[in-house]
Formats: C-alpha cells, structure tokens, sequence
C-alpha cells in the first residue's frame, strides 16, 4: 500500500453532548494536544448515533470513525450507551464480515473529567488509521475531490 | 394440498371471515402470487395452494388490519414467525387474523429446476415426495427435496407459532437447520476475500427493492431509502459505496426483528444471498446476547430493543476478528 508519509487520516469523533463533547473541552483547556485532524461531531447522546451516521461520515471522507459516550451506567438519559453499545458492537462486526478493515471504527467511554483520557484516545486512534491509510473499502469517488 | 382451497371456500362461505388471503395463480406455473379473495367464486376460479406457493403472507395482512371485519389467512410455520412478529410490534391485531396454519414439507422454486437440468417447464402435478413436470421436452419426475426453495433447504422450524386451526401436523423446531454453516464459512476467510467475496455479491444489485418490499419485519410507511436526499435512491453506476451502504442498513435495520423467513433472498432476481447478512446479524446476537428466535413467541425483547449492564464491548469484534485471522 503506498502511503505517503505526510498523509494525515481525517477521523470523525461523534461526542456526546454530556460527556465526553466537555471531555474535549477539558483537554483543550489543559493544553493536551491532539491531532487536528479529528473532526468533532456533537451528539445529545451517544445512542443518537444511527449506523447509517458512520456509513456516512465514511463516505464522506472519513477514514476512521470514533463513538465516545458516557461510561456505561452514567448515560444522561440513563440507558442510551447500553443501546448505542449493542448497535454499534453488530454494525462493526457486520462491517468485519463485509471486510472491511475493523481498525477504522471504534468506541470509547469518556467522562468530562476525563480530558486526558480523550486526548490520548484520540492520539492513538489517530495512529492505528494512519498505520492503516486511506479508506477505500468504504469510499465514494463521487464525494471525493 | 387440496384441503387449503376446500378451506378458503368454507371460511368465506361460513361467514368466519370476510375475506381470505392466500395464493392467486400466477402468470406461470411457479409464480403464485399473494391474492386476497372476497368470494366463493373468486377462490373456486383463481385460488392456488401448491408446491411453488412460498411466497409468506404475513406483511400483506398490515395492510388489511385496517380493513373492516376478519381476514382469514393461510400461514406456513415459518409464515407464521413473522406474522407473530408483527403482532408484537403493535402492526397487526391478533383479532383481526383468523389464522389457518398449513404444515409444510419445504416449498419449492424455480431456480432448483433449472439447476437440475430441467427447462421449457409447462407445468407440474405433485405425486407424493416428488413433482411430474411437463415439459416442452416430455415428461420428467424430480424429488420434491431437490426441487426446493433455498430458503426451504435450511429450514430452521416446522412449528406454527399460531393459529386458529391447524391443517396437517404440528411440527418441531429443527434443531441441526444448519443454517449458519455458510455464515461461519465466510467469517473464516481472510478480510480480503470477504471484500471480494461481497464486492461481486453486491455489485449485482439493482436496486429494484424487491427484497426492501417483500420483507415482513421492514413495513415502515416512510423509507429512508426513498427519501430523495438520500443520495441511494438509484442504482450507483461507479460506486461500491451505495450498494454497501444499502445493505448494511437494509440488513442492520431488521435485526433482532427478522425471523429469518427467507423472502428477500428469494424474490432478489439478481440471486444475491441477501440471508447470509441477516444470519450474519442472528449468529451475533446469538453469540454474544443469548439464543433469540424473532417471532417465536410474543413478549421477549428483541436484542437491539433490550440491553443487560454487563454486556461485550465493541470491541469485542476486534478479539473475535483477531482469532479469527
Ligand atoms: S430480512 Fe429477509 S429473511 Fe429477514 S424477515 Fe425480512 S424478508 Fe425475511
Ligand atoms: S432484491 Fe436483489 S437486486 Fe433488488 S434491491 Fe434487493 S438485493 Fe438488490
Ligand atoms: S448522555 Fe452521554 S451517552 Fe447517553
């Protein structure tokens, strides 16, 4: 695969409002850098996110896709991660048997109190992408530039 | 089975219900198509009951629910899941449904004749565990356990689910169906056949909706693939992407409420094995949330609609994957 070293993967971060969208806030306020390639998508929570958002942001130019939700047990609306847990453990294995590089999608608890765990989260999501290189399983030529 | 008709006609006759939904004699031998019959003398012209009826009748009935009085309706066990399903999605009332559970020894299909050879079909008598099939070439005899719909080869059970009156016997779950041997065959290869492996399955499709259309457990009014911002409304010319896109959610949308009837494959004319994403969805659920059989009975939760605290991780695709590789 030719990757060029200076190729940056562009990830989609979908956040939940309560959590961990004020966990990057914390790591913003505590200077804790991550790449700026992760583009932040706020969520009201994480079991907003429809399967049908990841295909998308995929298509749209994304090579790899992050959920971060609040730790199971302290969703704002008490149960909404448990879902978001079930949908996206059958939407990533499904995109698996498709073959599809299982590396491109992933799902992490953040607290808001937890601005370094996002950062570091974000930094090594960023590492495993860019180790993988460019979606192409999952692209649209007509999206691309 | 000849008593299916005899009953159409003692339902309506009877005054049991007011109409009846079962097979109309299609424009050939092995295409009856779902009818609804509102009278002794529409049911004695155009009513079929044969081997070729596969088609499951469960989704026409959301429709009728919303007509006046009862509809009587011939179901197959495997039928019969869907159309519990349906009741347990709040689609379908129970009391508007006289149901008449047929036994069934496996339908069969078109596409079991030509792969035994047998062409210019002009039509066919059932004569015992075997069909007599006319054709333009003469006469030939095929077993009805080969002339079978794919759907029948791996039937998962024999038991009606529900019914109000049983033609033929009650029957069991089947135990060894075998159902998933082709799902765990493909979770073996490497990522890059898979990709290939489906990047050929799905490059076929059309997008005629056939398999959207026929399928019981996807009976939303409003579909988000006719919203025209969707931009997957047609076939894609150039690109993979719509086609994965369509069928990762039109998979991923019924699961945990499909009942694995069958129908999407069989009604797909370009042959894709649409089942093996649904058994696909079915083996995970199984595996990693406890057995679950959508439509076998009317209260458990569907495994998308239910959660325990305990449950894996997403991440658990990638320790599974990685055993795997
Ligand atoms: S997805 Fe296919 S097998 Fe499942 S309920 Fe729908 S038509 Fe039947
Ligand atoms: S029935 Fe077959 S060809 Fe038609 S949309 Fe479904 S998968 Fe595609
Ligand atoms: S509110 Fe954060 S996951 Fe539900």
């Amino acid at each position: 695969m030719s990757v060029k070293t200076d190729w940056k993967p562009t990830i989609v971060a979908f956040c939940c409002n309560w959590c961990s969208y004020a966990g990057a806030d914390l790591s913003g306020t505590n200077r804790l850098q991550y790449p700026a390639n992760v583009k932040i998508i706020r969520i009201p929570c994480s079991c907003r996110l429809n399967p049908m958002f990841v295909l998308r942001a995929f298509q749209r130019g994304a090579d790899g896709v992050i959920l971060c939700g609040c730790h199971p047990g302290d969703c704002h609306y008490t149960t909404g991660n448990y879902y978001a847990r079930r949908r996206m453990t059958l939407l990533f294995s499904m995109l698996d048997y498709l073959g599809i590089e299982r590396d491109r999608t992933r799902v992490e608890w953040v607290s808001a109190a937890e601005g370094a765990k996002f950062a570091a989260t974000m930094n090594e999501f960023v590492a495993t992408v860019t180790a993988l290189g460019e979606n192409r399983r999952l692209e649209d030529l007509r999206c691309k530039a | 089975m000849q008593g299916v008709k005899q009953k159409a006609l003692e339902l309506l006759t009877g005054g049991k219900a007011d109409r009846v939904l079962g097979w109309r004699r299609g424009e050939t031998f092995y295409d009856p198509t779902p009818g609804v019959f509102a009278s002794a003398e529409e049911v004695e012209r155009d009513f079929v009951f044969d081997a070729f009826c596969g088609a499951n009748l469960s989704k026409y009935l959301i429709a009728l629910d919303r007509a006046e009085g009862v509809t009587a309706v011939f179901l197959k066990p495997c039928d019969s899941y869907s159309l519990v399903q349906l009741i347990k999605e709040h689609r379908i009332h129970r009391e508007k449904v006289y149901i008449v559970g047929v036994a069934c020894e496996g339908m069969c299909g078109y596409d079991a004749l030509m792969k035994a050879g047998i062409e210019g079909v002009l039509s066919f008598e059932e004569e015992g565990d075997a069909l007599k099939v006319h054709t333009l070439y003469g006469d030939t005899v095929i077993a009805r356990k080969d002339a079978l719909l794919s759907k029948c080869e791996h039937c998962k059970s024999k038991r009606i689910v529900t019914y109000d009156e049983l033609l033929g016997e009650q029957g069991d779950e089947v135990a060894d169906s075998g159902r998933f041997d082709e799902v765990a065959r493909l979770e073996k290869m490497t990522p890059e056949d898979r990709f290939a492996f489906w990047q050929n399955e799905l490059s076929r499709c059309i997008r005629c909706n056939a398999c959207r259309n026929v399928c019981p457990a996807c009976s939303c009014e409003k579909c988000v693939f006719d919203n025209p911002d969707s931009g997957i409304r047609n076939k894609a010319a150039a690109d993979s992407f719509e086609e994965n896109m369509f069928h990762i959610i039109r998979a991923f949308h019924v699961a945990s409420r499909c009942t694995d009837c069958g129908e999407c494959t069989r009604v797909c004319p370009q042959r894709i094995p649409l089942h093996l994403l649904n058994r696909k969805f079915i083996k995970d659920i199984n595996e990693l949330y406890g057995e679950y059989q959508a439509g076998a009975d009317f209260d458990t939760r569907p495994a998308l609609l239910n959660f325990q605290t305990g449950d894996c991780e997403p991440s658990i695709v990638h320790v599974r994957g990685g055993e795997r590789a």
